[in-house]
């Protein structure tokens, strides 16, 4: 077939020789300007260098070895500028790799979305429980953990709650079945709130404490838009020698800086907690209007966060029975607590907290 | 509780402020107005009050006025009247206290002549007409009107009964089984000796501090009063009032604890305002006491308190010279204490506690006062010195490992009820019979602790579905309760569930459902993050009643690590996803956290990699279909052949063409050595002897 390739010569003069070799030179480079693949720069090369049958040995065995003695000279010039056109055409070839047109048949659409190995969203309870926990982690706080199913004693009497108060109430309090029997601080309860881990803690190390307790609680009321029967919470508690009331201030103030940002302002107002005295309820300044007052605040400026307080001497005195030196006379501390489902509310504008409980795939998503 | 500023300024002749900057100030101070509407006219605000529980002494008109006079330091006015002189009485009327425990004070006043009649505004301090009609408050006639105004004015429950129908005199008593009484509101009572009664000779008259008698109420003709004003103790109060399931708002007062010397006040006022229409008193006000409870409430000892200690517990405020002694004097004093010096250079002090502040008991209930009043906010922030060590849950660490390897794979965390139905405990408690009933659940549903998270998780994940979210993946790290109604064990446990397809999402290939291998290489990847010695999975004979009855016998697997059960997971059985109505095979599993906790974490340790090529042979093995993949595992363990680095089970077919009780596995192994590249002799050497192992192991090679 390659036999084909070229013409048989029947003139020798520089005429018939020039015509003879610029055509072989043109299809050369045309052919080499239309490769477009690997495989073609291949054949290229098998079709011009071929030991056995290419264009060149062909030119060589016929029109060199074919020419008459006066003519050898003007073709051996001629065959070498052919045969370095064609060494340079395979050069650039094989140096320049793929052409355009190879790598546009190889496009793809990149504006198809990217394939996603989706992972899953920590819950925002959690997520909520993990940053008020670092926030006093940094201040050095221990956390610590208690049981849901607690005693009277624990959740209550310890607690400094009077007997007959309301909370101690079935209607307010989710208790375990057969508890009338037994003696009243032994009966068991579901924790409404997790204020026991505190005497927990304190029964179990003397002072200095700092620790902050988040859990899960539970109380006896109907669900709606703002309050769930199951909530959790993050009680913090700070007992040392010299503890104050300004103390408690000044901690709750940079915790709310550094869970709401540093413009965040607090206030406190007297409020009434059976274990705390001084006891406050804390605000902070609207996170969402700044204090301008918007429907959030109610057009206050302010948002009602936590109730805290200097921890009552009758709960220092129940620690005492195990641990001496909680004499209230020598340490002194304070307490706080803040729900998380309203923190959360607040931070990812959840408007009904029974999502939280519902489990829907879509809304825990968000939070990934 | 809704405040009139007209009916406060009445008593507070010096206030400097507007009505906005008390009810803010109050608010500070724990007296909190919840909303102001501006009355118009000359007639002030309304302050719609929300108090704290404690705070039962300040729930009225001269309440908040003593209040706002120790804010400001103004003067605030008497409430005592002056009544007219007292018609001599034959006999003084006869009142006996027998149930001295129950009842510290009862006074009583004979009005006679009395015409009962409308309501006006009677003198200057008692403008009943103008006070009821700005507080939207009807009126009924000037007898149930003086009782209400005093109620309002002072917060003291008082009552006023028809004299004429009263035999005798009266007793305080405890009441007699089976006794009758018609209460105010019609309704026919039967009585307890539990229930406290105001009773006269024959019969009982009312529920002590709770409620009156139908019998003996004033009514358009009663020409003859009786009027009381009592101090009855707190616990006898609510006893009776919870028993008959009433709350008024005098049972209110007397549960939280009455001031003991209002009473003579509060009648002298009821009085005056019955009398501005007519009739006359008969003998002196007749006033039993029980000198125990005046001990306790009007006499108290007086409490010693220390200027140190009042900077120990408040510490820094915002202005230099902080709480001094004046201070302390000027505030304590405004509420209604008395101080004397205890100390000569005025650091201490005796204080004698008012009347109306029974809340008011200790030091610390002082120091709280001089703080409330003295302002919160003039607080300093200040910050404790930082503590000792910090110290975190022996778990935290595991705990976020399991979640972390969850979130990593793609399931969501959810937070389930802590509670399920008694039926769906006893189909998924590990320990049946361990079940922890509540005594008054929200709901049937919610009637037990729940001793599994499978309930829950099961219960989000049909949610999903009904919802039509078709691709669930969910985990929920949670606590689980075992034991009786007298000890209740909790334990930290996982559980998880998968429907629908897996957490890929492309436009390129087509989504897979998720299968039960796919949870399986969850759970293996959460014991992958604890150190263990052996992890297998089995399974046991579905007529053996081991595995739990919410798993598909057949597509379950035990997992357990170090020789302890840590978990159980595969396809929920057919029959409870047909009775959730789930048509798509759930995937779920359930892992003890707290055995797993023991494990401690997996450390990372690094190991040279061989620089010597490895080798990498396949093997096409045919095997009975009852033959598992374990057979071959533990096979190929047991040549412990220390080139061979790794196998694995690397396609599996089911192909009719092999035969009916066949399958194919592909099985991929790779041999390496560190130190040298294997020669083909011990290639071939090992190649046979996986080829005999696997065959000793039921399998044999395709051909
Ligand atoms: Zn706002």
């Amino acid at each position: 077939m390659m036999s084909e390739a070229i013409p048989n010569l029947s003139a020798f003069d520089d005429n018939a020789l020039d015509r003879a070799f610029a055509a072989l030179k043109q299809q050369a480079g045309e052919e080499a300007a239309a490769l477009t693949s690997a495989d073609g720069l291949e054949a290229f090369k098998l079709r011009w260098l071929g030991r056995k049958q290419g264009i060149l040995t062909e030119v060589s065995s016929r029109w060199l070895k074919g020419a008459p003695p006066e003519a050898k000279k003007a073709v051996g010039e001629r065959f070498k500028t052919l045969k370095e056109l064609i060494e340079q055409l395979r050069e650039a070839a094989e140096g320049a790799g793929p052409t355009d047109a190879v790598l546009a048949a190889e496009a793809i659409d990149i504006t198809l979305p990217g394939t996603r190995r989706l992972t899953g969203a920590e819950h925002p309870i959690t997520r909520t429980l993990n940053e008020i926990t670092s926030v006093f982690a940094a201040l050095g706080y221990s956390v610590g953990v208690g049981p849901e199913v607690e005693t009277d004693f624990y959740n209550f009497e310890c607690m400094n709650f009077p007997p007959g108060h309301p909370a101690r109430d079935t209607q307010d309090t989710l208790v375990i079945a057969n508890q009338e029997r037994r003696p009243l601080r032994d009966r068991l309860l579901l924790r409404t709130h997790t204020s026991p881990v505190q005497m927990r803690t304190m029964e179990r190390q003397p002072p200095p404490v700092r620790i902050v307790i988040p859990g899960k609680v539970h109380r006896n009321e109907a669900d709606d838009a703002t309050h769930s029967s199951t909530f959790h919470q993050v009680e913090g508690l700070c007992v040392d020698t010299n503890i104050t009331f300004s103390d408690l201030k000044g901690t709750l103030d940079h915790a709310m800086k550094a869970l709401f940002g540093s413009s965040v302002k607090t206030r406190f107002f007297p409020s009434f907690f059976p274990f705390t005295e001084p006891s406050a309820d804390m605000q902070i300044s609207c996170i969402f209007c700044g204090g301008k007052g918007c429907r959030k605040c109610k057009q206050s400026g302010w948002i009602e966060l936590l109730g805290c307080g200097m921890v009552d001497p009758a709960v220092f005195a129940f620690a005492a029975e195990k641990q001496p030196a909680y004499d209230p006379k020598k340490i002194s501390g304070f307490a706080f607590g803040m729900g998380a489902e309203r923190i959360a509310m607040m931070k990812y504008g959840v408007s009904d907290i029974g999502q939280f409980y519902v489990g829907d795939m879509r809304f825990l998503g968000q939070f990934a | 509780m809704k405040i009139l500023t007209k009916w406060l300024r009445s008593y507070l002749p010096e206030l400097p402020v507007s009505d906005a900057q008390l009810a803010e100030d109050l608010t500070l101070r724990g007296i909190a107005v919840e909303g102001i509407y501006a009355l118009g006219d000359g007639n002030g605000s309304l302050y719609e009050m929300d108090l704290t529980t404690n705070r039962v002494d300040a729930m009225n008109h001269y309440g908040i006025a003593r209040e706002a006079a120790a804010i400001y330091g103004v003067q605030i006015s008497p409430l005592e009247v002056v009544l007219p002189k007292p018609r001599p009485s034959g006999q003084d009327f006869s009142v006996r206290i027998e149930a001295e425990g129950a009842c510290g004070r009862f006074t009583a006043r004979v009005l006679r002549g009395i015409t009962i009649g409308d309501s006006r505004d009677w003198f200057p301090g008692a403008e009943v007409a103008t006070c009821f009609d700005l507080l939207e408050q009807k009126k009924i006639s000037n007898a149930v009107d003086a009782t209400n105004f005093v109620w309002l004015a002072m917060g003291q429950p008082t009552h006023a009964f028809d004299l004429d129908k009263i035999e005798g005199g009266i007793v305080v008593r405890r009441a007699r089984k089976g006794e009758k009484l018609k209460t105010l509101d019609g309704v026919e009572r039967t009585l307890d000796p539990e229930d406290l009664v105001v009773a006269d000779h024959a019969k009982p008259l009312g529920l002590a501090g709770v409620m009156g008698g139908w019998d003996t109420m004033i009514t358009s003709t009663t020409t003859n009063v009786l009027v009381e004003a009592a101090w009855f103790e707190p616990m006898a109060v609510r006893r009776t009032a919870r028993r008959h399931g009433l709350h008024t708002d005098a049972s209110h007062r007397f549960e939280r604890g009455a001031d003991f010397n209002a009473g003579p006040v509060a009648s002298a006022l009821v009085s005056r305002i019955l009398l501005s229409n007519g009739g006359f008193i008969e003998g002196d006000l007749v006033d039993v006491r029980v000198p125990a409870w005046e001990a306790r409430t009007a006499h108290r000892k007086p409490v010693s308190l220390a200027l140190s200690e009042v900077h120990r517990i408040l510490g820094k405020t915002e202005d230099k010279d902080g709480i001094t002694a004046a201070t302390v004097e000027s505030v304590l004093t405004a509420l209604g204490c008395e101080l004397t010096v205890a100390q000569p250079d005025a650091t201490g002090w005796l204080v004698t506690l008012p009347s109306w502040r029974l809340d008011l008991e200790r030091e610390i209930d002082l120091i709280e006062e001089i703080a409330r009043v003295y302002g919160y906010n003039r607080f300093a922030n200040t910050l404790p010195a930082f503590g000792d060590g910090l110290q975190s849950l022996p778990w935290a660490e595991s705990e976020s490992a399991v979640r972390g390897t969850l979130l990593a794979a793609g399931f969501h965390e959810a937070i389930a009820s802590t509670f399920c139905s008694a039926a769906e405990a006893a189909l998924t408690a590990p320990q049946p019979g361990l079940v922890v009933p509540l005594g008054n659940p929200l709901s049937e549903e919610a009637g037990v602790l729940r001793p599994s998270l499978i309930p829950g998780v099961l219960a989000i994940v049909a949610g999903n579905l009904h919802r039509d979210v078709s691709d669930v993946r969910l985990f929920e790290l949670g606590t689980v309760f075992s034991g009786t109604t007298e000890k209740v064990d909790e334990h930290p446990v996982l559980a998880f569930a998968a429907v629908g397809t897996l957490a890929e999402q492309s436009a390129l290939h087509p989504p897979r459902s998720i299968e039960f291998h796919d949870i399986k290489g969850v759970v293996e990847q959460v014991l992958s993050r604890f150190q263990t010695r052996t992890v297998y999975f089995d399974r046991f004979p579905s007529d053996a009643g081991l595995t739990p009855a919410w798993l598909h016998p057949y597509r379950a697997a035990r997992v357990n690590a170090d020789g302890i059960t840590v978990g159980w997971f595969g396809q929920l059985h057919p029959t409870e996803a047909a009775a959730r109505k789930l048509k798509d095979p759930v995937l779920l599993g359930e892992l003890y956290l707290d055995r797993l906790y023991k494990l401690p974490l997996r450390k990372p340790s690094a190991r040279d990699i061989s620089r010597f090529q490895p080798v990498r042979r396949d093997f096409s093995l045919v095997l009975d279909k009852s033959a598992a993949w374990e057979a071959i595992d533990l096979a190929l363990a047991a040549l412990a052949i220390p080139e061979l680095v790794e196998w694995r089970a690397r396609e599996v077919f089911h192909d009719p063409k092999i035969g009916a009780h066949d399958y194919s596995l592909l099985l991929g192994v790779t041999f390496q050595a560190p130190d040298r590249t294997l020669r083909e002799e011990e290639l071939q050497s090992f190649q046979s002897q996986i080829v005999a192992a696997v065959a000793a192991a039921g399998a044999r090679l395709r051909t």
